[in-house]
């Protein structure tokens, strides 16, 4: 009993990383710009195919590299043209739309559409065939006692817990950081303290996209079937695993994605799987209705 | 003359459009054209209460529509078809005609309960927070049918022609279309007179400035109470003569991609305008039906022009390419949708003088 547990509980937080990398790109946008981005989901997906292309032209191409070489490549390949992805969608779609000073419900809208054009995009050209995504490294089965690891999901965990230490020190240590927590504190003191205000929103939406893309890669390879309608579901339970955490909060969204991944998996530990979203949305929205700001999130007096 | 005009135009619409069906002038596929321009206008126009006159972001409305779906379509074929699920007819296939509409109003009604589950929440939390419970909302409610095994669960329910069947036995006209006008139109009237009324005004004033509507004694959480269910009631109408049109509803189809459907037509058309959403909905349903058709076209003159390789093939998924993106560049050129918040007659202030619509 108490085997099994561990088990899931080891699962659930593999799981979880994939939901708290996703959700910190999620919080980190809307901490500054106050945008819900639901293209990020897709994000992510796109993050994946480039991580396969990326991998079939090295691996398998004319090239031959080894796994590991490769894998060495695809990592900061991805996260690059990733977030160029990312950072494009804010200049043709959401840049205009917040220098007319848009009422932010038509960005969301904007960013949803987006979302679906990137997925039924990548469908009509790519084709409705799935892809499956090469081998890189080999696995190797841990065995702790009754617990059995693979090299993969200790890699993804690890991963997704340096990543975090390392975007918490970015926005607390460096000047950029501090910009970005300004500029969620008073948008419009900012420009008049000198801060270049598009050049940190470029930077966040780097730095959220790379992130979906360090993502995708790792999905990849754990899930190795890449299909255009991936990213959606995930896309969005990260987003409610944002909200749940508080959103804006990047700690919040760490803690929410892994609350969710471990909800999930014991979820279906318990019951039948087809009962994961409910039970899983079921404790969300419970969560929501007892602290409606989430578990980190700040509650905002409305002024008169 | 004036106060008849619009009716009169109406009727004879719908008079008109039931006669040709009728006489076999339209074929079927127009007349389901037809009846989705009904649904969606239900759809849209029910919607907008939320996320135009009351300036919230929902964004679940398709879960309401399937508890009504499924309300309406569990009801029927309890009471008027045999089925394996739920044995032999309660009632006698005649009635089917006069019950039809009664068990439409109880998915409603049952619809515009489950609205509670969104409305109570929403008397603490505003924004991005209720967004979230919308959407939690809309996958709690497709994943519990999915796990209902009685109503088919992911395979899906059928059965629901038979009823259509029924009530054409009684008289042979086609009583689809019939009740679609029917109820789009009551719709319409419905908000209209809602939103108009002193008491619907206070949906506006919450819109507006929350706060500001309280101290003007606007009792807000009954307002927000009576728009959420309100408007996921008409939703679960919607719902309802939706799963009559098609005879086979999944609990899939009435996922994200459905709410998403639903937040194009309103904010395509205009957030808190009703003409507006009239008109997106019109729109919208012939766009899509229209793609149909065009992409076809589009792929056999770019092969006739050799542009691209022969093996590459445009497919019926760019639809859903170029309306997000069509709504894209809308919000870049004109954010406020085609009717912003004005409503026809403002536009075109002659019209008042042929009409007077309450």
């Amino acid at each position: 009993m108490f085997d099994s547990i561990f088990q899931n509980l080891f699962n659930a937080l593999q799981w979880g990383s994939f939901y708290s990398l996703i959700a910190l790109g999620y919080t980190l946008v809307y901490g500054v710009l106050r945008l819900i981005n639901f293209a990020h989901g897709d994000i992510f997906m796109v993050g994946a195919y480039i991580a396969f292309f990326l991998s079939i032209f090295f691996f398998k191409g004319d090239l031959a590299l080894s796994g590991s070489t490769t894998l060495v490549l695809v990592i900061p390949l991805t996260m690059i043209l990733t977030s160029i992805c990312g950072v494009t969608l804010e200049r043709i779609a959401y840049r205009p739309l917040r220098r007319k000073g848009a009422n932010r419900l038509y960005v969301v809208i904007t960013a949803l559409m987006c979302g679906l054009i990137l997925e039924n995009g990548n469908l009509a050209f790519l084709g409705a065939s799935r892809k499956s995504f090469p081998e890189l490294i080999d696995k190797v089965v841990y065995q702790f006692g009754p617990i059995s690891m693979t090299n993969l999901k200790i890699g993804v965990v690890l991963s997704s817990i340096i990543v975090f230490f390392i975007l918490n020190a970015f926005i607390t240590k460096t000047k950029i950081g501090m910009a970005m927590r300004a500029i969620s504190y008073d948008k419009f003191a900012i420009p008049l303290m000198g801060i270049p205000i598009d050049t940190i929103i470029v930077v966040t939406f780097v730095l959220g996209s790379s992130l979906a893309g360090l993502a995708g890669i790792l999905f990849a390879m754990s899930y190795p079937v890449l299909d255009p309608f991936m990213g959606a579901l995930i896309g969005w339970k990260a987003f409610i695993a944002a909200v749940v955490g508080g959103i804006g909060d990047i700690k919040g969204a760490f803690v929410g994605g892994f609350l969710l991944g471990i909800v999930e998996i014991m979820a279906v530990a318990v019951f039948p799987s087809t009962f994961r979203d409910l039970i899983a949305f079921s404790i969300l929205l419970m969560i929501l209705v007892v602290k409606p700001t989430g578990l980190f999130g700040i509650a905002k007096s409305t002024k008169i | 003359m004036k106060k008849l005009s619009i009716p009169l135009l109406l009727a004879l619409i719908a008079v008109g459009t039931v006669l040709a069906a009728h006489f076999e002038l339209l074929d079927l596929y127009i007349q389901t054209v037809i009846m989705f321009v009904g649904v969606n206008i239900i759809l849209s126009s029910s919607f907008n209460i939320i996320n135009g006159y009351m300036g919230e972001f929902a964004c679940g409305h398709a879960g309401f529509m399937a508890v009504g779906a499924y309300v309406t379509s569990v009801l029927n074929l309890m009471l008027f078809t045999k089925s394996k699920a739920f044995g032999p007819p309660l009632l006698s296939p005649d009635l089917a005609l006069y019950f039809f509409p009664v068990t439409l109003i109880l998915g409603g009604i049952a619809a515009a309960i489950t609205g509670l589950i969104v409305a109570v929440p929403s008397f603490k939390t505003r924004d991005d927070y209720l967004a979230i419970i919308t959407l939690a909302a809309n996958f709690i409610i497709v994943s519990l049918f999915i796990n209902m095994d009685i109503v088919g669960g992911a395979r899906g329910l059928m059965g629901m022609k038979q009823i259509i069947f029924a009530m054409e036995d009684i008289v042979f006209i086609p009583w689809m279309l019939i009740w679609v006008f029917t109820f789009t139109y009551l719709t319409v009237f419905i908000i209209r007179r809602f939103v108009t009324s002193t008491y619907g005004k206070g949906i506006i004033a919450i819109h507006q400035d929350e706060i500001a509507a309280e101290i003007m004694s606007v009792n807000t959480d009954k307002m927000k109470l009576v728009a959420f269910m309100l408007s996921s009631g008409l939703a679960g109408v919607a719902g309802g003569l939706f799963a009559h049109i098609l005879g086979y509803i999944n609990p899939n189809s009435f996922g994200i991609l459905k709410s998403t459907e639903c937040l194009v037509m309103v904010y395509m058309g205009g957030m808190g305008s009703l003409s507006g959403s009239i008109i997106a909905a019109i729109l919208f349903t012939l766009l899509i039906e229209g793609l149909r058709f065009i992409i076809p076209a589009a792929d056999t003159l770019i092969h006739y022009l050799p542009l691209i390789p022969d093996t590459f093939h445009l497919s019926q998924v760019l639809k859903w390419v170029i309306i997000p993106l069509i709504l894209v560049i809308l919000m870049q050129f004109r954010p406020e949708g085609i009717m912003g918040n004005r409503e026809l007659s403002d536009f075109f202030p002659k019209l008042k003088r042929f009409y007077v619509f309450k």
